[in-house]
């Protein structure tokens, strides 16, 4: 299917259902969701509210046009969806706070491995300079890549490959978001991270994300990690003095 | 379809027949399990099966309101028959497809509609199967005592005989047999009961012809949907993917996986500080999940990757000359062992497949790694190995072998686990130098679970061996993904903490715990919200443990081999604050395994009562009997003998170890030891009253049942332990045989005694019978995580008690 009939295609499914009047009410009462959400965690995230600039694009990037058309009227619930290959989607809440803790700025280069969707590129792309996308499954990356071209995202190049060694050509990165798992962090994308950058991988299950891990490179090139859990939850209720 | 030929009144009950479906049906249960496990996870296929088994008591009523079935038995009984041979393949096939991911259900409620149409599917055959079975029960007056000795014994002889074709063909080729099987027992039924020319013919010629139609329908019909969740399904996605080798077992089926255009690369918590590259490897996957990786051989310096993980501490604080790893998989322990110089490894592996591909097929990849003069490998059982031997080991390992999706996502909850008990870490310590090390290590999770469990077991397992205080013994490390606990035989140096401390600074590790650990060094490289290892381990080993693991919001309290649920996390308490989160993130927190397990008992007890036990209630009004009796007598029963079996399934795992020649002896001996009994009762109730031999039956049943509860581990299972199969199996049988065969007593002479006077209510019986038993299998397990399986057997007795007092309905 050549571009434009996936646009036109893309277009009609997206609309049919529901109007673009709808779609924009879907997303700010998401925004909402977020903020509520946000404030319950704010201890965790350290802060009580998210870059506006994050808020803006979250609000802005039509979701549903990303999704399988089976699940794009959930498209706007603060959930996560699956998108084929036994990829999903993570919730919008997510997305929101992996996007703000990677501190985005606007001349910043962004390199994403597991382009899935799109829609975390997508929203990338509305508050950095240039987003570099690698994607595994050669399916979802034509389609991630077709979706994004379609939508218009211009400052988004999606490249279908093994993310593990990142992007070397493009490299040194200002930041690095890695949505898919892997065994281990890899060292290239160490490597390939500004010194003072950031890099943020969601843990955990298939569909739920039970931490996030933040990679902190300093300016001498030294590693920290914050693992950030995206709840307000204390599991301890003292310790062994009480 | 088949010609309805009445059954003679003296004809003799079709027990060749019956014998074949129960162990027809039953072999198709476990195999059912086998498969989900494949397809999914092992809670889901609890979950689906546990709810198909209610087909049993389905048919229970089925046959209560249909009991005009019984004037043309000999076509009823035939064609359920070969319903029930039709349909177990095209059920499960089905059912696969509608199979959801067990977290969707979380997000999307609407998705159990697809799981209801699993359920039905997998519930078809059982309900053929017991229709079978319940009107041969109401059609064979007082030879109901043999015809339910048929029918135990045949599921006996199923339990024992799935397991053997599992070692042989792949669970799909089983699935064949299986329905062959179920078309085979229909034609023994055809001849048995003298049916007629053309039923003979017809159910001969379905029997024979459909293993050539199987062969003639597409290959891909049979295939199983594996989903696309599963870590294996993942990895196939990967450009150029391909399996390289399959091999299945009872244990799990085994993928082989190369990757050459996307190495595989898997090496969890690797340091960020490392130059070393992961070698080439294949990737083992169990079914579909639970990674173990084959390193290709090479030069020591392929391996250095293997130092940069935790587990490589203990060869930091000393030089062991005699390392012992269990569970060695592919075999990175080894690996990582013998790049530190260790002069003798033993590696000790419970799959004898994976075993033979490291000698076999993967021999020339792996370097010969198994083969090595260093390293001896042993087919074993963990804790059965240790106990056959003396010998010492200056460091002993336990592999990590869940995947970390499924163990975040608390999938695990529902597994016996008898390697991270305080028993077992007590076993692994006696069998450790002075001065050696124990290393353990787990994922890590947010917030800590399996890590703190591990430390509070170990605390335990250490003053269980006379240390008093186990402060000095005990030194916890982690990275960002894993932890690794180390037990010392003796108490650290302070030598041994400086390498500690240099070890994690060199590979940005943090320090969890040792004696007088400044706070400072806990939370440098990869920090937590709070040091909550740190904190945790001190409060687990100070005078108010007991009271902070009460007050944690997760299940941290050690694991016994009573209650071996090591991956049990969840706590009620903490399910109101987790709910509010929902939308918050906080579904992760849910442990989803044991909330499987509660949803299982919940839809199980509402099915039961809604569906099938209130529709039978006015037809037990109209026969004039005392209906509460009547009901308690079943239900207990139901209940009691499950309760019985499942825990004692578990208490015979742990004494002969391994695990699928235990379950298979063990259930296969208490199903027809208690065919035995049922067979036994018919002649002993000429001799004297039913309800004399049914109290008396009970009698040994709750002196028994209670004796070996209490008393049987310490007096038997201890002293035999390092004994030879040989000698447990026999001992384990003459003991199962003792109880069993009074627990095949109370139910056939129930039956037997409605068929007297109340024949119309037997349907009734088996109807509550099925749901009890069901009920029961989930429920036992509920209370095996919270109390224990000596309180199981305990409340098994008192249900004994309940049916003795309510026989006569």
């Amino acid at each position: 299917m050549t571009y434009t009939a996936h646009a036109l295609v893309l277009a009609l499914v997206a609309n049919v259902a529901l109007g673009a009047d709808d779609h924009v009410r879907q997303r700010a009462d998401m925004i909402r969701a977020i903020e509520g959400d946000v404030q319950a965690t704010s201890v965790y995230l350290q802060k009580e509210t998210l870059d506006p600039q994050v808020l803006n694009a979250m609000r802005t990037v039509p979701r549903h046009a990303l999704v399988p058309k089976d699940v794009r009227s959930k498209a706007y619930l603060n959930r996560p969806l699956p998108i084929g290959y036994g990829q999903t989607i993570s919730q919008p809440y997510i997305v929101a706070i992996m996007t703000d803790l990677i501190n985005p700025q606007p001349d910043d280069k962004v390199l994403e491995v597991g382009t899935g969707s799109g829609y975390q590129a997508a929203i990338l792309s509305r508050v950095v300079a240039q987003v570099y996308t690698m994607e595994i499954i050669e399916a979802l990356g034509q389609r991630g890549r077709a979706d994004l071209q379609t939508l218009g995202y211009g400052n988004i190049e999606v490249r279908i490959g093994d993310g593990y060694y990142g992007w070397e050509q493009h490299a040194p990165f200002d930041s690095i978001v890695v949505t898919a798992a892997a065994s281990h962090v890899p060292p290239p994308l160490i490597q390939q991270l500004k010194p003072g950058g950031r890099m943020i991988i969601p843990v955990g299950s298939r569909f739920l994300t039970q931490q996030l891990l933040l990679i902190d490179k300093n300016q001498d090139g030294q590693i920290t990690t914050r693992q950030i859990l995206p709840v307000q939850f204390v599991p301890l209720t003292g310790g062994p003095d009480r | 379809m088949v010609s309805a030929a009445p059954l003679q009144p003296a004809a003799r009950p079709p027990y060749g027949s019956i014998a074949v479906v129960s162990a027809t049906a039953l072999a198709y249960e476990v195999l059912l399990t086998r498969l989900f496990s494949i397809v999914q996870w092992h809670h889901f296929a609890y979950m689906v099966i546990s709810i198909a088994l209610l087909g049993f008591g389905a048919s229970g009523t089925f046959l209560a309101l249909r009991s005009h079935l019984l004037q043309r038995y000999t076509f009823a009984y035939i064609a359920n028959l070969v319903w029930f041979g039709i349909s177990v393949m095209p059920c499960f096939l089905l059912a696969q497809r509608f199979a959801v991911h067990p977290e969707q259900l979380l997000w999307d409620p609407l998705q159990m509609l697809g799981v209801t149409l699993v359920y039905v599917l997998l519930a078809l055959p059982f309900f053929f199967a017991a229709n079978a079975i319940g009107l041969t029960l109401m059609r064979c007056g007082r030879a109901v005592t043999q015809v339910y000795a048929a029918d135990l014994a045949g599921a006996g002889a199923g339990s024992i005989a799935i397991v053997a074709c599992l070692y042989l063909m792949f669970p799909t080729d089983a699935l064949k047999l299986l329905g062959v099987l179920g078309l085979f027992a229909a034609w023994i039924a055809a001849w048995e009961l003298n049916a007629g020319g053309r039923t003979l013919r017809f159910t001969a010629i379905a029997a024979l012809t459909l293993p050539g139609a199987l062969l003639l329908l597409p290959g891909h019909w049979f295939s199983l949907a594996m989903s696309p969740y599963k870590s294996l399904a993942q990895q196939m996605n990967v450009i150029g993917a391909r399996v390289e080798a399959v091999r299945s077992s009872p244990l799990g089926v085994l993928h082989v996986v190369a990757s050459p255009t996307v190495p595989l690369r898997h090496a969890p918590g690797l340091s960020f500080n490392t130059t070393a590259t992961v070698p080439e490897q294949r990737a083992v996957f169990i079914d579909g999940d639970g990674l173990t990786p084959i390193d290709a051989g090479g030069p020591r310096s392929h391996f250095a990757y293997l130092d940069a993980l935790t587990s490589a501490l203990p060869y930091h604080l000393g030089t062991p000359q005699q390392v012992l790893i269990l569970g060695a998989g592919g075999g990175s322990l080894v690996r990582q062992a013998l790049y530190h110089g260790v002069p003798s490894v033993t590696a000790v592996e419970l799959d004898a497949q994976i075993v033979a591909l490291m000698r076999g097929a993967y021999r020339d990849f792996s370097g010969g790694l198994y083969d090595l003069n260093t390293v001896t490998v042993h087919v074993d059982e963990a804790r059965e190995f240790l106990a056959r031997q003396t010998r010492r080991y200056d460091l002993m390992q336990v592999a990590l072998v869940d995947s970390f999706a499924a163990s975040s996502a608390g999938l695990h909850a529902l597994n016996e686990d008898y390697l991270h008990t305080v028993e077992a870490l007590g076993a692994y310590y006696a069998q450790l130098n002075e001065g050696g090390y124990l290393a353990i290590s787990r994922w890590i999770k947010l917030p800590p679970r399996d890590t703190l469990k591990l430390f509070a077991t170990a605390v335990e397992a250490l003053r269980r061996a006379g240390v008093a205080d186990p402060t000095e013994h005990l030194l916890l490390i982690r990275g960002w993904q894993t932890s690794t606990l180390i037990v010392k035989r003796g108490r650290f140096t302070r030598d041994e903490l400086d390498r500690a401390r240099y070890f994690c600074e060199e590979r940005s590790f943090d320090l969890g715990f040792y004696a007088g650990m400044p706070a400072v060094l806990s939370n440098r490289y990869n920090i937590l919200p709070q040091p909550y290892l740190y904190e945790g381990a001190r409060a687990l080993l100070g005078a108010t443990a007991q009271q902070f693991m009460a007050d944690y919001k997760f299940n941290i309290e050690p694991a016994t081999d009573d209650r071996p649920y090591f991956s049990y996390f969840f706590k009620w308490r903490t399910l109101p604050e987790i709910a509010a989160l929902r939308g918050r993130g906080g579904i992760p927190l849910l442990e989803s395994g044991y909330l499987v397990l509660i949803a299982t008992l919940a839809q199980a007890v509402l099915i039961s009562a809604t569906l099938i036990l209130l529709p039978l209630l006015k037809r037990m009004r109209a026969a004039g009997v005392r209906r509460r009796r009547l009901s308690g007598y079943f239900t207990a029963l139901g209940l009691g003998f499950l309760f019985v079996e499942i825990a004692f399934i578990q208490k015979f795992v742990l004494f002969l170890h391994h695990p699928v020649l235990a379950v298979a002896a063990v259930l296969s001996g208490f199903l027809v030891f208690a065919g035995l009994g049922s067979y036994l009762a018919r002649r002993w109730s000429e001799r004297m009253p039913a309800r004399r031999l049914v109290r008396a039956a009970i009698g040994v049943v709750v002196v028994l049942g209670s004796g070996y509860a209490l008393v049987l581990p310490d007096l038997v299972f201890t002293p035999l332990t390092a004994a030879p199969l040989a000698i447990k199996l026999p001992v384990s049988l003459a003991f199962i045989a003792l109880l069993a065969i009074p627990m095949g007593m109370p139910f056939p002479l129930g039956i037997a005694r409605l068929a007297e006077f109340a024949p119309a209510l037997i349907p009734a019986a088996w109807a509550i019978n099925g749901c009890a038993s069901v009920v029961s299998a989930v429920l036992a397990t509920v209370l095996a995580i919270h109390f224990g399986f000596t309180a199981v057997v305990l409340l098994a007795v008192g249900l004994y008690l309940l049916a003795a007092a309510t026989f006569e309905f």
